[in-house]
């Protein structure tokens, strides 16, 4: 199962490390990571999307929440959340194209962010299905770059 | 105050009661070399090896309960430390180690002598820390003896940079208290677990307390012995754990594991309530994890709530510090009357019966086991054993019961060669009136050498008893049941005259070859009771250590001496390595 586990911990230097070194070490996998300070500089968010069983997950919980530097570790999975990606993508376009891309566009209500006469560079935010779905359905030739932030969340009960 | 930050670091030492610091110096850490010098309350040994400084404290730490403290210099005297740090890492032992690092304006340069310290040592310590600033200083050392005392106890690194130790500044004193959002080590005892602990309990017919290392950390001794008269149930002992209940108690089946005894093994194996305490369902503990205890429900006590569930799925948890649950245990069984075990008894009695430490002796060879044997009774059991890693360990491990906690000293996690010897230095300075005996191999003993003379300078005597079988023994053992005798490189030609390396060393060597000769040499050896003594004791160069779980078998699927050596080296066998 994909579980999407939100870190709070103190934003040292090495405290990033920390946690992806115990990732790596215990054989627990990694399918995206995001790190920001919060509203509180002295406070980071690490969100990780992880797969694993519940035996896994559990583990990936008590073992983060052992490193002295973290303060608080919830599965967001586990309970009622909000979640979004971003994408940024970079799109070639042609006379022939232009059309198809367009109607994509609009069908997903991605943005434009930058058009140039051969390429656009498109953002997409939302979940990561739908930014799946979104990539698919564009035609894989046309894409030259893709950079996607990985999942972040909250929790929505106060 | 204005002090330079070396002296701060010096102050702080001072202020946490350090005694002792286990160290070797270099470019980096001079500064705090020059500050320690002016100090007069805390003894600096000076080792020969890193390494060994790190196992010294760590030896010392094991035997006093006490945080033990080693200072090493930037780079190799960094890289040295990691295997003693690693060491204490994985058998949970409080330790500060503090390193040099290349001035703050330099790293990330390639400087000379500069690695990534904090790096390197991420995976192997409790917490780290890099210091870039002296006034960091007392505040990170506060935190430093903090982590690595409190919760489950492990390693603590603190990283200064060569400018920290030369900055001078006002220094306002040691903190006095700390606190930290990101670390609570303090937790409440869940009750409803307990009761629901106690309801399991009360139900068994065929109970077994199984004590691990977390009882002797944990200082849990009295209380674990407490519940285990009360209860009247068996209790067996992991590597780790020996000596938190006394071993020679007719409630004490042996240690369990691959080289456990037979009852204690078949006891877990048949039980229906294993009770868990301070243990972490090692491999060399469980085995088989599909074999292992089928029919019971377990309880399991740790202060780490990342060792439950971690190998092997329970049935109730109580998280806290050992004490405090078995104390709630004790409690919360009291006025209860438990069901007759006595059956339980009479099938574990038969068990005994096997006796599987029996062993063979033969004309004219010295049997290892007769060895500890005999240094049990001279010893009158009293002694602290640090052992290094091999036969000679599990040997020493099964022949010497131990009847207190903190007296059995060795590396159970990591199984390091070479722990055995800067560990006694580090356990005599700890105890200095008790008898210090070092059990160990031909093999692992060349692994610290060097600290005999650290060993002379600083007049720790111990003694040495070196099993020398002529063989890394423990290698050529598995050589021989799973790889059809192909002995590779698990002969130790050449080996040393130890009786003169001993002597050029400043210490007293003695070469035991016939067995008659074995009791009046230990007899002289502790005689000396100033002096290291290095015994050189020639044993049978084939004997094996049984009984024995190959990996991949059960608990009750043992190989036992002198009835299993030929089923050993069948087919299962070789699959099972
Ligand atoms: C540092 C280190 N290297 C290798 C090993 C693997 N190893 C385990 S036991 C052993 C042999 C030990 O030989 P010795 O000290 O002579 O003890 P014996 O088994 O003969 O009693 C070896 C090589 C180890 N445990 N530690
Ligand atoms: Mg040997």
């Amino acid at each position: 199962m994909r579980h999407i586990i939100s870190i709070q911990l103190e934003n040292e230097s090495g405290a990033l490390s920390r946690v992806s070194g115990l990732f790596s070490a215990r054989g627990f996998n990694i399918e995206s990571l995001t790190v920001a300070a919060t509203n509180d500089p002295t406070l980071s968010r690490m969100t990780i999307v992880s797969v694993g069983d519940d035996d896994i997950i559990e583990q990936i919980v008590k073992q983060v929440n052992k490193l002295v530097d973290v303060v608080k570790v919830t599965d967001l999975t586990a309970t009622e959340h909000v979640e979004r990606e971003l994408l940024i993508v970079k799109i070639s376009i042609s006379n022939n194209t232009q059309d198809d891309v367009d109607a994509q566009l609009d069908h997903f209500n991605a943005k434009v962010i930058d058009a140039a006469e051969d390429a656009y560079i498109v953002e997409l935010a939302g979940k990561s299905q739908k930014i799946n779905d979104f990539l698919a359905a564009l035609n894989a030739d046309q894409i030259i770059e893709v950079s996607r932030t990985g999942v972040t969340g909250v929790c929505q009960k106060i | 105050m204005k002090l330079n930050g070396a002296q701060i670091l010096v102050d702080c030492l001072k202020s946490e009661g350090v005694k002792h610091i286990f160290g070797y110096p270099g470019g980096a850490v001079l500064h705090i070399y020059d500050a320690l010098d002016a100090c007069t309350t805390i003894d600096h040994i000076l080792v020969r090896h890193e390494q060994g400084a790190v196992h010294a404290a760590d030896g010392y730490a094991r035997t006093s309960g006490k945080c033990g403290v080693s200072l090493v210099t930037s780079g190799p005297g960094l890289t040295n430390a990691v295997t003693g740090i690693a060491t204490a890492f994985t058998d949970s032992i409080p330790m500060v180690v503090i390193s040099g690092q290349v001035p703050s304006a330099v790293i990330g340069s390639d400087a000379f002598q500069e690695v990534d310290a904090v790096g390197i040592t991420r995976s192997c310590v409790k917490h780290n820390f890099l210091v870039k600033n002296a006034n960091d200083l007392a505040e990170t050392v506060k935190k430093a003896f903090y982590i690595a005392t409190t919760g489950r106890p492990g390693p603590v690194l603190i990283d200064i940079t060569k400018d920290t130790t030369i900055a001078e500044i006002e220094y306002e004193g040691y903190p006095e208290t700390i606190k930290m959002r990101s670390y609570q080590p303090e937790m409440q005892i869940n009750n409803e677990q307990v009761a629901k602990a106690i309801a399991i309990i009360e139900k068994s017919q065929k109970p077994i307390i199984y004590s691990g290392g977390g009882s002797v950390i944990g200082n849990a001794s009295e209380v674990l012995t407490a519940l285990t008269r009360n209860t009247g149930f068996p209790i067996t002992q992991t590597l780790m754990g020996l000596g938190a209940y006394p071993g020679t108690d007719k409630q004490s089946v042996g240690m369990l594991g691959m080289h456990g005894t037979y009852e204690a093994n078949m006891a877990m194996h048949d039980s229906d309530c294993i009770i868990a305490v301070g243990a972490r369902f090692d491999d060399r503990i469980t085995g088989n994890l599909e074999k292992f205890c089928p029919y019971a429900k377990i309880i399991h006590i740790d202060i780490d709530p990342s060792s439950v569930g971690k190998v092997v799925g329970v049935d109730v948890s109580v998280i806290g510090q050992v004490n405090d649950v078995l104390y709630a245990l004790i409690q919360g069984l009291e006025g209860k009357t438990l069901p007759n075990i006595d059956p339980w008894w009479q099938q574990i009695n038969e068990w005994r019966k096997v006796d599987s430490l029996a062993y063979k002796t033969v004309e004219g060879v010295i049997k290892p086991q007769t060895v500890i044997e005999a240094l049990y009774e001279v010893t009158n059991g009293q002694a602290i054993v640090t052992s290094d890693v091999g036969q000679h360990q599990m040997w020493a491990a099964q022949y010497y019961p131990f009847d207190k906690p903190r007296r059995w000293i060795n590396s159970g996690g990591l199984g390091t060669m070479g722990f055995g010897l800067p560990a006694a230095m580090g356990a005599k300075l700890a105890e200095p009136e008790l008898e210090v005996a070092c059990v160990t191999g031909d093999g692992s003993i060349q692994m610290m050498l060097q600290e005999l003379s650290t060993m002379l300078q600083y007049h720790t005597p111990v003694k040495i008893i070196s099993l020398n079988n002529g063989y890394l023994g423990m290698v050529r053992q598995w050589q021989e049941f799973f790889y059809e005798k192909r002995y590779s490189m698990s002969y130790m030609d050449a080996l040393p005259d130890f009786v003169k390396l001993a002597e050029s060393y400043g210490h007293i060597g003695i070469r035991v070859e016939k067995e008659e000769d074995l009791k009046p040499a230990l007899i002289e050896a502790f005689k000396q009771k100033d002096r290291t003594v290095f015994l050189d004791i020639i044993t049978d160069p084939n004997e094996n250590v049984f009984p024995m779980i190959p990996s991949g078998a059960g608990h009750h699927e043992m190989l036992l001496a002198g009835r299993d050596e030929m089923a050993s080296t069948n087919d299962s066998g070789l699959n099972l390595v």
